[in-house]
């Protein structure tokens, strides 16, 4: 087609110019658009560019594949790691109202090439200009009904600061448009990942399929509007921080609603919000959704994407400094079994927090808190609350062992009468046994880590080669407890 | 709308992206080819919506409640109309009509029907407003006009002329009707116009018809989309004595369908002006 022609000689003049000076981007913007209306006067028209035209820095190109790779370079293809690196072909015979399509054959998971496909789309060289466009678009289908895991754009083996991911991306057999929506365009003023794709064979039994993309290119559709961003998927999140202990934000998400009235949904990288804190002193976020924490008081941070607020905050109360668990001694491998501790290799447990139902009311321990790498156990509204080790994992044989380690730091006033017990159960289900020791009031102190050494005969159990639980119960005398480094040593 | 309608939807035609180009070609060359839209300019009645608060009385009253028949209006919709300023009031110089999503009065929605029955009512004519839509599953605005004589001639003799209706789950829709014996409800006489790259939840745009002796023109800002004449009616042709103004927003039914855990509540449809003009 003659456009297309025309278009490609608009890219040359483009890279020509690629070296003039700007002096003020709003105007050159504005001259953009205006150059845009010119241009698409002179298709219908047939007459010349101006000879004073100026043009943008970089390619605004749309277009991925139509027939072929379009203004990618040779060098755009770049398979993820154990991801099978053939799996990207041109199809010359199967294509939507084109030539060729591009064709994705997934492996069976146990190919030694590559146990599934996903690779990144990356211009070569300059990235692209795609503030005037509002989505990603394709045409799909695969070789049988198929949830895609992950196809998005904005992932660039660099910082991927600009990352777009819509998840779970189901295809038919049937060829059927696809909108990926750019959460904010203004960001993208020069961007190298086209697209990207990850694709396994978890829902088809480990067995490989083919699927299609056709006629990729980003759009200016203007029929996906009503944004909804969030954070952390749109929930007012409460919790205690502590100062020099960074704070990722999550769940970070934008919706449009799409032309036929269905909503989309996309995970979003953090920079493409602005983020807020109402106390900066105490708590901020930067650009890659990190939060500092650096001093104490109260700070809630909430974000906005393009001017619309997000969904969801973070309100944090920060006390002070993060009390770590003492650091246990090095040991002889032989000598220690592990539960819970960054010191030692840990054994498998089938949980932190087995919560039994009716009457249990212990939160926390699943998973347990991550400070900064280092793991944590705050268990919350305790009654009493086991670590299970006898459904999925093997149960602990301390026969050879002679103490059991806790460390457990009291987060409240400690009252006359409050306890601490300690029970361990052996052989679970099964001709089951338990024995306990108590710990009174005196032994804690609030704020403070307790190391706890117990010696296993204190549990008087004539058998401890199969322990499958071991419990905290303070019947919630004592409710808000941190605990760490659980280990069996001799 | 006010009566049980069962529609059958046809889909837009996909027009090749090669034809809009060609179009565009064409259009960009020839600027004197402007559809003559409208031929009736004497302006008789308008409401510009610039005095706040509620909307003027003596042009506009209002239908309470959930219909005669506490039906839903016929079509089982699940809105209590009101006339409270949460769901009808003038702010900003629009009228803002809102569905909310509440309990009241048994129902689980609340929003607004405002009608110029009584107070103003007119034979032929052409009439427009220009309007915002909301969006999301289960909202179903119109403006449309209704015989003023349907109180002795039961519906759907006595006529009824959907200037525009919408559903929230079809955001680029919209769709003109009339509705007479014979040819009423899902059987009626209706086309759909879908907006190209655009959508009528995110800008203003204009809804009207030109309504004479044997015709009834549909147009969308400066596009018409549709004429209807008696022959193109499968009966009686009922257009002939005076019609009044409907304005609502509805909610669920047996048309539009429930709202859905996707649909934002509350919902407006902003109405820039009301004009009505003769020949």
């Amino acid at each position: 087609m003659e456009a297309s022609g025309r278009l490609e000689h608009m890219y040359t003049l483009t890279l020509e110019n690629n070296t003039i000076k700007m002096k003020n981007i709003k105007q050159i913007k504005l001259k953009n658009l205006f150059l845009m209306l010119v241009f698409m006067t002179l298709i219908g028209c047939e007459r010349e560019l101006s000879g004073d035209a100026e043009f943008a820095t970089f390619s605004k190109t749309g277009e991925i594949f139509i027939d072929a790779p379009v203004g990618l370079g040779s060098d755009f293809y770049f398979p993820f790691l154990g991801s099978k690196a053939t799996a990207f072909s041109v199809d010359q015979d199967v294509a939507y109202e084109s030539a060729a399509s591009m064709r994705i054959d997934v492996p069976n998971a146990n190919d030694p090439e590559g146990s599934f496909a996903g690779a990144i789309f990356r211009v070569e060289g300059s990235g692209r200009n795609l503030t005037e466009f509002d989505a990603l678009t394709f045409w799909a289908k695969a070789s049988q009904g198929v949830t895609i895991g992950e196809i998005g754009f904005g992932q660039d083996f660099g910082e991927n600061k600009f990352q777009v991911t819509r998840t779970n991306v189901t295809l038919g057999t049937n060829w059927v448009k696809y909108i990926i929506p750019i959460p904010d365009p203004s960001k993208l003023t020069e961007e190298r990942g086209m697209l990207w794709y990850a694709a396994g064979t978890q829902d088809t039994d480990g067995f490989g399929y083919t699927f299609w993309f056709d006629e990729v290119q980003f759009e200016k559709l203007g029929t996906i509007a009503q944004p909804q961003p969030a954070i952390l998927n749109g929930v007012d999140v409460e919790q205690d921080a502590f100062i020099d202990i960074p704070i990722e934000l999550s769940g970070l998400t934008q919706t449009f609603n799409g032309p036929s009235g269905e909503n989309i949904t996309v995970l979003a990288k953090p920079s493409y919000y602005e983020f807020t804190s109402t106390d900066i002193d105490v708590a901020r976020a930067n650009e890659l959704g990190v939060v500092s924490v650096v001093g104490t008081g109260q700070a809630t941070i909430s974000a906005t994407l393009g001017n619309v607020a997000a969904q969801g905050s973070l309100a944090l109360n920060v006390k002070g400094t993060f009390d770590f668990a003492p650091m246990p001694p090095q040991r002889n491998a032989n000598d220690v079994i592990s539960v819970f501790s960054d010191a030692y290799t840990n054994v498998s447990v089938d949980y932190f927090n087995g919560f039994f139902a009716p009457f249990q009311t212990t939160l926390g321990g699943s998973p347990p808190l991550d400070v900064n790498g280092d793991a944590v156990i705050n268990y919350t509204d305790l009654n009493f609350v086991g670590i299970g080790t006898f459904q999925d994992v093997p149960s602990i044989n301390t026969t050879e062992m002679t103490h059991l380690h806790i460390d457990i730091k009291v987060n409240e006033n400690i009252d006359a009468g409050d306890f601490i017990t300690i029970q361990l159960l052996n052989a679970v289900g099964d001709n089951e046994t338990s024995g306990e020791v108590r710990f009174e009031a005196d032994t804690f102190t609030t704020d403070e880590w307790i190391s706890l050494d117990i010696p296993l005969t204190d549990f008087g159990l004539a058998d401890r080669s199969q322990i499958g639980l071991l419990f905290f119960v303070s019947d919630a005398t004592i409710s808000d407890i941190f605990v760490d480094n659980i280990y069996y040593y001799k | 709308m006010n009566r049980n309608k069962i529609y059958t939807r046809t889909k837009a035609v996909v027009i090749p992206v090669f034809l809009c180009a060609m179009l565009l070609v064409i259009s960009s060359c020839n600027t004197d080819e402007t559809q003559t839209v409208t031929n009736f300019t004497k302006l008789v009645m308008s409401d510009e919506f610039d005095t706040e608060g509620a909307p003027n009385s003596t042009m506009w009253t209002f239908d309470i409640g959930r219909g005669p028949n506490n039906d839903g209006w016929g079509n089982q919709e699940l809105q209590y109309y009101t006339n409270r300023t949460e769901n009808v009031k003038v702010e900003n110089g629009f009228l803002l009509i809102t569905a909310q999503e509440e309990s009241f009065e048994g129902a689980s929605y609340t929003s607004a029907r405002l009608k110029t029955e009584g107070l103003f009512e007119q034979q032929y004519g052409r009439f427009e407003a220009r309007i915002r839509l909301p969006y999301g599953k289960g909202l179903w605005p119109a403006f449309w006009l209704l015989g003023n004589d349907c109180d002795t001639n039961i519906w759907p003799q006595c006529g009824e002329i959907d200037i525009m209706e919408y559903l929230g789950d079809s955001p680029t829709v919209v769709f003109g009707s009339a509705h007479g014996p014979g040819y009423s409800a899902g059987e009626a006489e209706t086309k759909e116009y879908a907006l190209e790259n655009d959508r009528f939840d995110t800008g203003f745009h204009i809804f009207g018809i030109e309504w004479g002796p044997n015709y009834i023109n549909y147009y969308v800002d400066d596009v018409l989309y549709n004429q209807i004449t008696p022959e193109d009616v499968s009966g009686e042709w009922v257009f002939d004595h005076p019609f009044y103004i409907i304005m609502n927003v509805a909610v669920g039914g047996s048309f539009p369908g429930s709202p859905n855990p996707e649909t934002v509540f509350p919902q407006t449809m902003v109405v820039d002006y009301v004009r009505v003009y003769q020949q």
